[in-house]
Protein backbone atom coordinates (compact mmCIF):
# COMPACT_ATOMS: atom_id res chain seq x y z
CA UNK A 1 0.00 0.00 0.00
CA UNK A 2 3.17 2.36 1.02
CA UNK A 3 6.50 1.97 -0.55
CA UNK A 4 9.02 4.13 0.53
CA UNK A 5 12.44 4.17 -1.59
CA UNK A 6 15.17 5.04 0.20
CA UNK A 7 14.31 8.89 0.51
CA UNK A 8 16.95 11.07 2.09
CA UNK A 9 15.69 14.85 4.02
CA UNK A 10 18.13 17.26 4.84
CA UNK A 11 17.32 20.53 6.55
CA UNK A 12 19.79 23.71 6.14
CA UNK A 13 21.22 21.73 3.46
CA UNK A 14 24.81 23.22 2.36
CA UNK A 15 25.21 25.66 5.90
CA UNK A 16 26.73 24.84 9.17
CA UNK A 17 23.28 23.58 10.48
CA UNK A 18 23.01 21.02 7.81
CA UNK A 19 20.87 18.14 9.43
CA UNK A 20 20.37 14.88 7.51
CA UNK A 21 16.78 14.02 8.90
CA UNK A 22 16.21 10.78 6.75
CA UNK A 23 18.57 8.85 4.70
CA UNK A 24 18.23 6.10 2.45
CA UNK A 25 14.90 5.60 4.39
CA UNK A 26 12.85 2.32 3.24
CA UNK A 27 9.85 0.79 4.27
CA UNK A 28 6.78 -0.92 2.80
CA UNK A 29 3.39 -1.00 4.23
CA UNK A 30 0.67 -4.25 3.07
CA UNK A 31 -2.82 -2.90 3.41
CA UNK A 32 -4.14 -3.00 6.32
CA UNK A 33 -1.09 -2.85 8.45
CA UNK A 34 -1.31 -1.35 11.47
CA UNK A 35 2.44 -0.01 12.23
CA UNK A 36 3.39 2.23 15.17
CA UNK A 37 6.75 4.16 14.91
CA UNK A 38 8.89 4.93 18.10
CA UNK A 39 12.30 6.67 18.70
CA UNK A 40 13.94 9.44 20.21
CA UNK A 41 13.97 12.89 19.95
CA UNK A 42 15.22 14.15 16.45
CA UNK A 43 15.27 10.37 15.17
CA UNK A 44 13.33 11.87 12.52
CA UNK A 45 9.70 10.25 13.01
CA UNK A 46 7.78 13.77 12.12
CA UNK A 47 9.96 13.96 9.33
CA UNK A 48 9.02 10.82 8.06
CA UNK A 49 5.47 11.33 8.53
CA UNK A 50 5.21 14.99 6.87
CA UNK A 51 7.64 13.76 4.09
CA UNK A 52 4.49 11.04 3.37
CA UNK A 53 2.15 13.99 3.95
CA UNK A 54 3.52 15.69 1.44
CA UNK A 55 4.32 18.78 3.59
CA UNK A 56 7.73 19.06 2.18
CA UNK A 57 9.21 17.35 -0.49
CA UNK A 58 12.09 14.82 -0.26
CA UNK A 59 15.79 15.42 -1.46
CA UNK A 60 16.01 11.59 -3.31
CA UNK A 61 14.49 8.45 -3.35
CA UNK A 62 10.42 7.88 -3.94
CA UNK A 63 7.08 7.50 -1.88
CA UNK A 64 4.48 5.13 -3.97
CA UNK A 65 0.93 4.54 -2.40
CA UNK A 66 -1.50 2.13 -4.37
CA UNK A 67 0.81 2.27 -6.75
CA UNK A 68 1.02 5.60 -7.75
CA UNK A 69 4.23 7.52 -7.50
CA UNK A 70 3.03 10.69 -4.92
CA UNK A 71 6.85 12.04 -4.97
CA UNK A 72 5.79 14.98 -6.65
CA UNK A 73 2.72 15.97 -5.73
CA UNK A 74 1.59 18.88 -3.58
CA UNK A 75 0.47 18.32 -0.30
CA UNK A 76 -3.21 18.63 -1.04
CA UNK A 77 -3.55 16.37 -3.98
CA UNK A 78 -1.80 13.61 -1.44
CA UNK A 79 -4.98 14.68 1.17
CA UNK A 80 -6.94 12.74 -1.16
CA UNK A 81 -5.57 9.66 -0.27
CA UNK A 82 -4.11 10.66 2.79
CA UNK A 83 -6.29 10.91 6.57
CA UNK A 84 -4.10 13.02 8.94
CA UNK A 85 -4.09 13.59 12.87
CA UNK A 86 -1.58 15.81 14.54
CA UNK A 87 -0.04 16.28 17.71
CA UNK A 88 -1.67 19.43 18.07
CA UNK A 89 -5.00 19.40 18.59
CA UNK A 90 -5.80 23.02 17.52
CA UNK A 91 -4.22 21.81 14.22
CA UNK A 92 -6.54 19.59 12.93
CA UNK A 93 -9.92 21.13 12.92
CA UNK A 94 -10.99 24.70 11.65
CA UNK A 95 -11.56 26.62 15.20
CA UNK A 96 -14.04 29.24 14.29
CA UNK A 97 -16.00 26.62 12.17
CA UNK A 98 -18.54 24.44 13.19
CA UNK A 99 -18.48 21.24 13.94
CA UNK A 100 -21.05 20.47 10.63
CA UNK A 101 -18.67 22.58 9.04
CA UNK A 102 -15.13 21.00 9.72
CA UNK A 103 -16.97 17.31 8.89
CA UNK A 104 -18.43 18.52 6.08
CA UNK A 105 -14.72 20.26 4.97
CA UNK A 106 -13.43 16.69 5.31
CA UNK A 107 -16.21 14.84 3.70
CA UNK A 108 -15.08 16.66 0.10
CA UNK A 109 -11.57 15.54 0.59
CA UNK A 110 -10.14 14.64 -2.57
CA UNK A 111 -13.30 15.84 -4.37
CA UNK A 112 -13.44 18.83 -7.05
CA UNK A 113 -15.00 21.92 -5.29
CA UNK A 114 -17.80 23.57 -6.51
CA UNK A 115 -20.39 26.10 -5.68
CA UNK A 116 -23.21 23.66 -4.66
CA UNK A 117 -23.69 24.24 -0.85
CA UNK A 118 -21.05 23.68 1.47
CA UNK A 119 -23.33 21.35 3.58
CA UNK A 120 -26.41 19.19 3.12
CA UNK A 121 -29.11 18.02 5.06
CA UNK A 122 -28.67 14.68 4.44
CA UNK A 123 -25.03 15.00 5.08
CA UNK A 124 -26.31 15.74 8.88
CA UNK A 125 -27.82 13.22 9.45
CA UNK A 126 -25.15 11.17 8.64
CA UNK A 127 -22.52 13.48 10.58
CA UNK A 128 -25.32 12.81 13.87
CA UNK A 129 -24.81 9.11 13.26
CA UNK A 130 -20.89 8.98 12.97
CA UNK A 131 -20.54 11.83 15.93
CA UNK A 132 -23.04 9.78 18.41
CA UNK A 133 -20.53 7.02 17.60
CA UNK A 134 -17.75 8.89 19.41
CA UNK A 135 -19.94 9.06 22.55
CA UNK A 136 -19.33 12.72 23.18
CA UNK A 137 -22.21 13.99 23.03
CA UNK A 138 -21.20 16.42 20.08
CA UNK A 139 -24.25 14.86 18.06
CA UNK A 140 -26.57 17.67 19.74
CA UNK A 141 -23.53 20.37 18.67
CA UNK A 142 -23.48 20.77 14.83
CA UNK A 143 -23.62 24.13 14.72
CA UNK A 144 -21.38 24.43 17.93
CA UNK A 145 -17.92 26.29 16.85
CA UNK A 146 -15.21 24.06 17.26
CA UNK A 147 -12.92 26.24 19.07
CA UNK A 148 -15.17 26.03 22.32
CA UNK A 149 -14.21 21.95 22.12
CA UNK A 150 -11.88 20.18 24.71
CA UNK A 151 -8.44 18.80 23.41
CA UNK A 152 -9.40 15.40 23.32
CA UNK A 153 -12.89 16.00 21.85
CA UNK A 154 -11.23 18.27 19.21
CA UNK A 155 -8.91 15.21 18.75
CA UNK A 156 -11.26 12.63 18.86
CA UNK A 157 -13.18 14.77 15.34
CA UNK A 158 -10.24 15.44 13.80
CA UNK A 159 -9.43 11.18 13.89
CA UNK A 160 -13.58 10.83 12.41
CA UNK A 161 -12.68 13.80 9.63
CA UNK A 162 -9.24 11.97 8.50
CA UNK A 163 -11.40 8.28 8.49
CA UNK A 164 -14.87 10.09 7.39
CA UNK A 165 -13.83 9.61 3.51
CA UNK A 166 -11.82 6.03 3.83
CA UNK A 167 -8.24 6.93 3.22
CA UNK A 168 -5.99 4.79 1.50
CA UNK A 169 -3.31 5.59 4.26
CA UNK A 170 -3.94 7.33 7.88
CA UNK A 171 -1.37 9.27 9.92
CA UNK A 172 -1.14 9.44 13.84
CA UNK A 173 1.39 11.94 14.38
CA UNK A 174 1.98 11.84 18.47
CA UNK A 175 -2.22 12.44 18.46
CA UNK A 176 -2.24 11.67 21.52
CA UNK A 177 0.51 13.57 23.54
CA UNK A 178 -0.96 16.68 24.54
CA UNK A 179 -3.79 15.07 26.23
CA UNK A 180 -3.56 13.79 29.60
CA UNK A 181 -3.64 10.20 30.04
CA UNK A 182 -7.28 9.20 30.52
CA UNK A 183 -8.24 10.84 27.55
CA UNK A 184 -4.79 10.22 25.43
CA UNK A 185 -6.49 6.06 26.31
CA UNK A 186 -9.91 7.47 25.30
CA UNK A 187 -8.90 8.64 22.11
CA UNK A 188 -5.99 6.06 21.19
CA UNK A 189 -9.53 3.08 21.70
CA UNK A 190 -11.04 5.53 19.00
CA UNK A 191 -8.48 5.06 16.90
CA UNK A 192 -7.69 1.23 17.17
CA UNK A 193 -11.28 1.17 16.59
CA UNK A 194 -11.47 3.23 13.30
CA UNK A 195 -8.45 1.95 12.02
CA UNK A 196 -10.11 -1.92 12.83
CA UNK A 197 -13.08 -1.18 11.10
CA UNK A 198 -12.01 0.89 7.85
CA UNK A 199 -9.23 -1.72 7.82
CA UNK A 200 -7.11 0.77 7.22
CA UNK A 201 -3.32 1.27 6.81
CA UNK A 202 -1.88 3.10 9.56
CA UNK A 203 1.34 4.88 10.42
CA UNK A 204 1.25 6.00 14.11
CA UNK A 205 4.09 8.33 15.18
CA UNK A 206 4.09 8.08 19.17
CA UNK A 207 6.55 8.57 21.73
CA UNK A 208 5.14 6.13 24.46
CA UNK A 209 6.64 2.66 24.39
CA UNK A 210 3.57 0.81 25.63
CA UNK A 211 1.41 2.81 23.07
CA UNK A 212 3.73 1.67 20.97
CA UNK A 213 3.79 -2.05 22.17
CA UNK A 214 0.28 -2.53 22.65
CA UNK A 215 -1.38 -0.91 19.11
CA UNK A 216 -0.87 -1.75 15.58
CA UNK A 217 0.48 -4.94 14.10
CA UNK A 218 3.93 -4.02 14.00
CA UNK A 219 6.41 -1.47 15.46
CA UNK A 220 9.21 0.38 14.13
CA UNK A 221 12.18 2.06 15.71
CA UNK A 222 13.77 4.82 14.25
CA UNK A 223 17.22 6.25 15.40
CA UNK A 224 19.14 8.89 13.44
CA UNK A 225 17.11 8.99 10.29
CA UNK A 226 16.62 5.49 9.50
CA UNK A 227 14.85 2.40 10.60
CA UNK A 228 16.79 0.55 13.19
CA UNK A 229 14.24 -2.41 14.58
CA UNK A 230 11.01 -3.34 12.53
CA UNK A 231 9.47 -6.23 14.79
CA UNK A 232 6.06 -7.99 13.89
CA UNK A 233 4.00 -10.62 14.21
CA UNK A 234 4.46 -12.95 17.24
CA UNK A 235 7.38 -11.33 18.48
CA UNK A 236 5.71 -7.82 18.45
CA UNK A 237 2.80 -9.55 20.22
CA UNK A 238 4.93 -10.49 23.29
CA UNK A 239 7.51 -7.72 23.27
CA UNK A 240 7.83 -5.93 26.62
CA UNK A 241 8.73 -2.28 27.23
CA UNK A 242 12.37 -3.96 28.63
CA UNK A 243 12.85 -6.21 25.39
CA UNK A 244 12.63 -3.05 23.35
CA UNK A 245 15.39 -0.84 25.41
CA UNK A 246 17.37 -4.13 25.53
CA UNK A 247 16.96 -4.63 21.70
CA UNK A 248 17.71 -0.63 21.09
CA UNK A 249 20.97 -0.19 23.14
CA UNK A 250 22.01 -3.40 20.80
CA UNK A 251 21.23 -1.74 17.48
CA UNK A 252 22.05 1.68 18.14
CA UNK A 253 25.06 0.56 20.85
CA UNK A 254 23.40 3.54 22.81
CA UNK A 255 21.14 4.14 26.10
CA UNK A 256 17.63 5.03 24.90
CA UNK A 257 17.59 8.72 26.31
CA UNK A 258 14.61 10.00 25.86
CA UNK A 259 12.56 10.69 29.46
CA UNK A 260 9.41 11.05 28.37
CA UNK A 261 9.53 7.50 26.47
CA UNK A 262 10.54 5.57 29.27
CA UNK A 263 8.24 7.29 31.92
CA UNK A 264 4.57 7.31 30.63
CA UNK B 1 -27.87 68.27 10.15
CA UNK B 2 -30.32 65.99 8.69
CA UNK B 3 -28.87 66.74 5.99
CA UNK B 4 -25.65 65.82 7.22
CA UNK B 5 -26.69 62.52 8.45
CA UNK B 6 -28.14 61.68 5.31
CA UNK B 7 -25.17 62.58 3.24
CA UNK B 8 -23.09 60.26 6.10
CA UNK B 9 -25.19 57.41 4.99
CA UNK B 10 -25.05 57.83 1.52
CA UNK B 11 -21.57 57.86 1.61
CA UNK B 12 -21.42 55.17 4.53
CA UNK B 13 -23.13 52.73 2.02
CA UNK B 14 -20.77 53.28 -0.64
CA UNK B 15 -17.77 52.80 1.80
CA UNK B 16 -19.63 49.61 3.45
CA UNK B 17 -18.76 47.62 -0.08
CA UNK B 18 -15.14 48.66 0.33
CA UNK B 19 -15.55 47.30 4.32
CA UNK B 20 -17.03 44.31 3.42
CA UNK B 21 -13.92 43.82 0.88
CA UNK B 22 -11.68 44.31 4.04
CA UNK B 23 -13.40 42.10 6.04
CA UNK B 24 -13.33 39.00 3.46
CA UNK B 25 -9.30 39.51 3.66
CA UNK B 26 -8.40 40.91 7.13
CA UNK B 27 -11.18 38.40 9.28
CA UNK B 28 -11.53 35.58 6.50
CA UNK B 29 -8.24 35.16 5.52
CA UNK B 30 -6.74 36.83 7.79
CA UNK B 31 -4.50 39.03 5.93
CA UNK B 32 -3.77 42.42 6.51
CA UNK B 33 -3.99 43.44 3.10
CA UNK B 34 -3.17 46.73 1.68
CA UNK B 35 -3.95 46.53 -1.92
CA UNK B 36 -7.08 48.09 -1.47
CA UNK B 37 -5.49 51.65 -0.62
CA UNK B 38 -4.45 51.30 -4.42
CA UNK B 39 -7.84 49.55 -5.95
CA UNK B 40 -9.92 51.60 -3.90
CA UNK B 41 -8.27 54.54 -6.77
CA UNK B 42 -8.08 52.47 -8.99
CA UNK B 43 -11.52 51.57 -9.26
CA UNK B 44 -12.09 55.47 -9.12
CA UNK B 45 -9.82 56.20 -12.45
CA UNK B 46 -11.09 52.97 -14.64
CA UNK B 47 -14.40 54.34 -13.64
CA UNK B 48 -13.65 57.91 -13.84
CA UNK B 49 -11.64 57.72 -17.14
CA UNK B 50 -14.07 55.34 -19.22
CA UNK B 51 -17.13 57.45 -17.99
CA UNK B 52 -14.98 60.24 -19.10
CA UNK B 53 -14.49 59.30 -22.46
CA UNK B 54 -17.98 58.40 -22.88
CA UNK B 55 -18.75 55.02 -21.65
CA UNK B 56 -21.66 53.81 -20.25
CA UNK B 57 -21.33 54.43 -16.88
CA UNK B 58 -22.88 50.49 -15.54
CA UNK B 59 -20.32 49.29 -18.32
CA UNK B 60 -16.94 51.40 -16.52
CA UNK B 61 -18.31 50.85 -13.13
CA UNK B 62 -18.13 46.83 -13.96
CA UNK B 63 -14.62 47.53 -15.65
CA UNK B 64 -13.47 49.09 -12.56
CA UNK B 65 -14.42 45.91 -10.41
CA UNK B 66 -12.60 43.86 -12.71
CA UNK B 67 -9.82 46.32 -12.38
CA UNK B 68 -9.60 45.57 -8.51
CA UNK B 69 -9.80 41.57 -8.95
CA UNK B 70 -6.71 41.87 -11.62
CA UNK B 71 -4.78 43.97 -8.42
CA UNK B 72 -6.13 41.30 -6.37
CA UNK B 73 -4.64 38.97 -8.74
CA UNK B 74 -1.02 40.26 -8.85
CA UNK B 75 -0.80 40.83 -4.91
CA UNK B 76 -2.37 36.62 -4.56
CA UNK B 77 0.17 35.55 -6.72
CA UNK B 78 3.19 37.36 -4.99
CA UNK B 79 2.12 36.38 -1.81
CA UNK B 80 1.77 32.80 -2.55
CA UNK B 81 3.44 31.78 -5.64
CA UNK B 82 6.27 34.13 -5.14
CA UNK B 83 5.99 33.43 -1.01
CA UNK B 84 6.54 37.61 -0.35
CA UNK B 85 5.03 38.09 3.05
CA UNK B 86 0.96 39.77 2.46
CA UNK B 87 1.95 42.70 4.25
CA UNK B 88 4.71 43.40 1.58
CA UNK B 89 3.07 41.91 -1.16
CA UNK B 90 0.00 44.14 -1.07
CA UNK B 91 2.32 47.29 -0.30
CA UNK B 92 4.20 46.58 -3.75
CA UNK B 93 0.90 46.02 -5.38
CA UNK B 94 -0.39 49.36 -3.62
CA UNK B 95 2.94 51.29 -4.66
CA UNK B 96 2.37 50.11 -8.34
CA UNK B 97 -1.07 50.93 -8.74
CA UNK B 98 0.05 54.37 -7.84
CA UNK B 99 1.85 54.75 -11.49
CA UNK B 100 -0.59 53.00 -12.65
CA UNK B 101 -3.70 54.98 -12.06
CA UNK B 102 -1.70 57.76 -12.80
CA UNK B 103 -1.52 56.42 -16.25
CA UNK B 104 -5.29 55.50 -16.16
CA UNK B 105 -6.31 58.79 -15.65
CA UNK B 106 -3.77 60.89 -17.38
CA UNK B 107 -3.52 63.41 -14.86
CA UNK B 108 -3.74 63.56 -10.90
CA UNK B 109 -7.30 64.01 -10.94
CA UNK B 110 -10.30 64.01 -13.27
CA UNK B 111 -13.42 65.48 -12.67
CA UNK B 112 -17.15 64.36 -13.65
CA UNK B 113 -19.40 67.19 -13.40
CA UNK B 114 -22.13 67.31 -15.02
CA UNK B 115 -20.99 63.95 -16.90
CA UNK B 116 -23.95 61.29 -16.73
CA UNK B 117 -22.81 58.77 -14.06
CA UNK B 118 -24.90 55.42 -12.41
CA UNK B 119 -26.86 57.41 -10.35
CA UNK B 120 -28.21 59.98 -12.99
CA UNK B 121 -31.13 57.24 -14.05
CA UNK B 122 -32.46 57.75 -10.42
CA UNK B 123 -32.00 61.41 -10.12
CA UNK B 124 -33.83 61.87 -13.24
CA UNK B 125 -36.77 59.56 -11.74
CA UNK B 126 -37.09 62.94 -9.29
CA UNK B 127 -34.91 61.70 -6.54
CA UNK B 128 -32.19 64.36 -4.92
CA UNK B 129 -28.45 63.54 -5.67
CA UNK B 130 -27.90 62.21 -2.38
CA UNK B 131 -31.00 59.95 -2.07
CA UNK B 132 -30.29 58.71 -5.48
CA UNK B 133 -26.60 58.21 -3.76
CA UNK B 134 -28.61 56.38 -1.08
CA UNK B 135 -30.94 54.17 -3.24
CA UNK B 136 -28.12 52.64 -5.43
CA UNK B 137 -25.96 52.54 -2.52
CA UNK B 138 -28.85 50.44 -0.49
CA UNK B 139 -29.34 48.09 -3.69
CA UNK B 140 -25.66 47.38 -3.97
CA UNK B 141 -24.90 46.64 -1.03
CA UNK B 142 -28.10 44.31 -0.10
CA UNK B 143 -27.20 42.55 -3.29
CA UNK B 144 -23.81 42.44 -2.43
CA UNK B 145 -24.12 41.10 1.36
CA UNK B 146 -26.49 38.52 -0.54
CA UNK B 147 -24.40 36.84 -3.28
CA UNK B 148 -21.74 37.00 0.09
CA UNK B 149 -23.90 35.19 2.38
CA UNK B 150 -24.18 32.28 -0.74
CA UNK B 151 -21.00 32.25 -1.78
CA UNK B 152 -19.39 31.76 1.55
CA UNK B 153 -21.81 28.95 1.90
CA UNK B 154 -20.60 27.17 -1.46
CA UNK B 155 -17.83 24.53 -0.96
CA UNK B 156 -15.70 26.54 -2.13
CA UNK B 157 -16.43 29.74 0.08
CA UNK B 158 -16.39 27.01 2.99
CA UNK B 159 -12.66 25.93 1.30
CA UNK B 160 -12.02 30.17 1.56
CA UNK B 161 -12.88 30.24 5.23
CA UNK B 162 -10.99 26.96 6.27
CA UNK B 163 -7.83 28.27 4.30
CA UNK B 164 -7.95 31.61 6.51
CA UNK B 165 -9.07 29.96 9.78
CA UNK B 166 -6.43 27.35 9.73
CA UNK B 167 -4.22 26.45 6.48
CA UNK B 168 -2.46 23.16 8.08
CA UNK B 169 -6.01 21.86 8.30
CA UNK B 170 -6.73 22.97 4.93
CA UNK B 171 -4.56 21.39 2.77
CA UNK B 172 -4.67 18.01 4.89
CA UNK B 173 -8.58 18.27 3.46
CA UNK B 174 -7.43 18.24 -0.03
CA UNK B 175 -7.57 22.39 -0.21
CA UNK B 176 -5.23 24.54 -2.42
CA UNK B 177 -4.70 26.71 0.02
CA UNK B 178 -2.57 29.12 -2.50
CA UNK B 179 -5.43 29.12 -4.69
CA UNK B 180 -8.31 29.92 -2.33
CA UNK B 181 -5.94 32.68 -0.44
CA UNK B 182 -5.80 34.53 -4.69
CA UNK B 183 -9.83 33.75 -4.91
CA UNK B 184 -10.08 35.78 -1.54
CA UNK B 185 -7.93 38.44 -2.64
CA UNK B 186 -8.95 38.78 -6.21
CA UNK B 187 -12.79 39.01 -4.68
CA UNK B 188 -12.55 41.94 -1.91
CA UNK B 189 -9.93 43.63 -4.33
CA UNK B 190 -13.15 43.89 -7.06
CA UNK B 191 -15.12 45.02 -4.00
CA UNK B 192 -12.83 47.84 -3.06
CA UNK B 193 -12.39 49.17 -6.75
CA UNK B 194 -15.90 48.95 -7.91
CA UNK B 195 -16.17 50.86 -4.08
CA UNK B 196 -13.81 53.27 -5.50
CA UNK B 197 -15.66 53.46 -8.94
CA UNK B 198 -18.98 54.67 -7.06
CA UNK B 199 -17.28 57.16 -4.44
CA UNK B 200 -15.75 58.91 -7.46
CA UNK B 201 -19.24 59.06 -9.15
CA UNK B 202 -21.14 60.36 -6.72
CA UNK B 203 -18.54 63.23 -5.73
CA UNK B 204 -18.28 63.58 -9.36
CA UNK B 205 -14.34 63.03 -9.56
CA UNK B 206 -11.54 60.85 -9.03
CA UNK B 207 -8.12 62.09 -7.38
CA UNK B 208 -4.75 59.59 -6.98
CA UNK B 209 -4.56 60.46 -3.31
CA UNK B 210 -8.18 59.21 -2.46
CA UNK B 211 -6.82 55.49 -1.30
CA UNK B 212 -4.45 56.87 0.90
CA UNK B 213 -5.29 55.93 5.05
CA UNK B 214 -8.44 53.47 3.57
CA UNK B 215 -7.23 50.56 4.77
CA UNK B 216 -7.42 52.32 8.07
CA UNK B 217 -11.28 53.66 7.16
CA UNK B 218 -12.05 49.78 6.26
CA UNK B 219 -10.52 48.46 9.56
CA UNK B 220 -11.76 51.10 11.47
CA UNK B 221 -15.45 50.13 10.08
CA UNK B 222 -15.15 46.45 10.55
CA UNK B 223 -14.18 46.89 14.15
CA UNK B 224 -16.84 49.34 14.83
CA UNK B 225 -19.51 47.08 13.02
CA UNK B 226 -18.60 43.70 15.34
CA UNK B 227 -17.99 45.56 18.39
CA UNK B 228 -21.73 47.40 18.25
CA UNK B 229 -23.42 45.59 16.11
CA UNK B 230 -22.25 41.50 16.94
CA UNK B 231 -20.99 39.05 15.33
CA UNK B 232 -23.37 36.03 15.77
CA UNK B 233 -23.46 34.44 12.32
CA UNK B 234 -22.66 35.24 9.17
CA UNK B 235 -25.29 37.06 8.27
CA UNK B 236 -25.01 39.27 11.14
CA UNK B 237 -21.19 39.68 10.49
CA UNK B 238 -22.26 41.31 7.19
CA UNK B 239 -25.16 43.39 8.60
CA UNK B 240 -22.51 44.39 10.83
CA UNK B 241 -20.13 45.79 8.50
CA UNK B 242 -22.60 47.70 6.41
CA UNK B 243 -23.86 49.41 9.37
CA UNK B 244 -20.18 49.29 10.93
CA UNK B 245 -19.26 51.94 7.91
CA UNK B 246 -22.51 54.19 7.61
CA UNK B 247 -21.45 54.39 11.74
CA UNK B 248 -18.16 55.48 10.85
CA UNK B 249 -19.11 58.19 8.40
CA UNK B 250 -21.89 59.28 11.03
CA UNK B 251 -18.86 59.67 13.65
CA UNK B 252 -16.49 61.68 11.15
CA UNK B 253 -19.72 63.74 10.26
CA UNK B 254 -20.41 64.40 13.77
CA UNK B 255 -16.71 65.47 14.88
CA UNK B 256 -16.05 67.61 11.68
CA UNK B 257 -19.78 69.37 12.47
CA UNK B 258 -18.34 70.12 16.10
CA UNK B 259 -15.13 71.74 14.59
CA UNK B 260 -12.59 69.22 14.31
CA UNK B 261 -10.07 70.33 11.65
CA UNK B 262 -10.29 68.23 8.54
CA UNK B 263 -6.59 67.62 8.33
CA UNK B 264 -6.75 65.97 11.85
CA UNK B 265 -9.02 63.38 10.46
CA UNK B 266 -6.67 60.30 9.55
CA UNK B 267 -4.85 61.11 12.98
CA UNK B 268 -8.89 60.63 14.28
CA UNK B 269 -9.05 57.74 12.57
CA UNK B 270 -5.56 56.20 13.15
CA UNK B 271 -5.94 56.37 17.17
CA UNK B 272 -10.04 55.07 16.96
CA UNK B 273 -8.74 51.71 15.15
CA UNK B 274 -5.29 51.94 17.65
CA UNK B 275 -7.68 52.06 20.63
CA UNK B 276 -9.78 49.39 19.20
CA UNK B 277 -7.38 46.86 18.22
CA UNK B 278 -5.87 47.32 21.65
CA UNK B 279 -8.51 46.48 23.63
CA UNK B 280 -7.45 42.55 24.76
CA UNK B 281 -4.67 43.92 25.70
CA UNK B 282 -6.27 46.54 28.09
CA UNK B 283 -8.38 43.84 29.07
CA UNK B 284 -5.98 41.58 30.33
CA UNK B 285 -4.99 44.92 32.30
CA UNK B 286 -8.21 45.50 33.69
CA UNK B 287 -8.89 41.89 34.60
CA UNK B 288 -6.56 41.55 37.80
CA UNK B 289 -7.81 45.06 39.04
CA UNK B 290 -11.37 43.91 38.81
CA UNK B 291 -10.45 40.87 40.25
CA UNK B 292 -8.96 41.97 43.18
CA UNK B 293 -12.01 44.35 43.54
CA UNK B 294 -14.71 41.50 43.86
CA UNK B 295 -12.42 39.73 46.15
CA UNK B 296 -10.72 37.44 44.11
CA UNK B 297 -13.61 35.79 42.49
CA UNK B 298 -14.67 36.16 38.69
Amino acid sequence: MLIINEIEKKFNAGTVNEKVALRNFSLSLAEGDFVTVIGGNGAGKSTFLNCVAGVFGVDKGSILIDGQDVTKLPEHKRSAVIGRVFQDPMMGTAGNMGIEENLALAYRRGKTRSLSWGISNKEREIYKEYLSHLDLGLENRLHAKVGLLSGGQRQALTLLMATLKKPKLLLLDEHTAALDPKTADKVLKLSDRFVHEGNLTTLMVTHNMRHAIEHGNRLIMMHEGHVILDISGEEKQSLTVEDLLKRFGQVSGEEFANDRALLS
Amino acid sequence: MFEILLGAISLGLLWAIMTIGVYITYRILDIADLTVEGSIAMGAAIAAFSIFNGMNPFIATCLAFVGGMLAGLVTGILHTKLKIPALLAGILTMIALYSVNLRIMGKANLSLLRIDTVFTPLENLGLSPTNAVMLFGFISVMAIVGLLYWFFGTEIGCAIRATGNNPQMARAQGINTNNMIILGLVISNGLVALSGSLIAQSQSFADIQMGIGSIVIGLASVIIGEVIFGTRNFFNCLISLVLGAITYRIIIALVLKMGMPANDLKLFTAITVAIALSLPVFKSYLRPIKKSMNGGDL
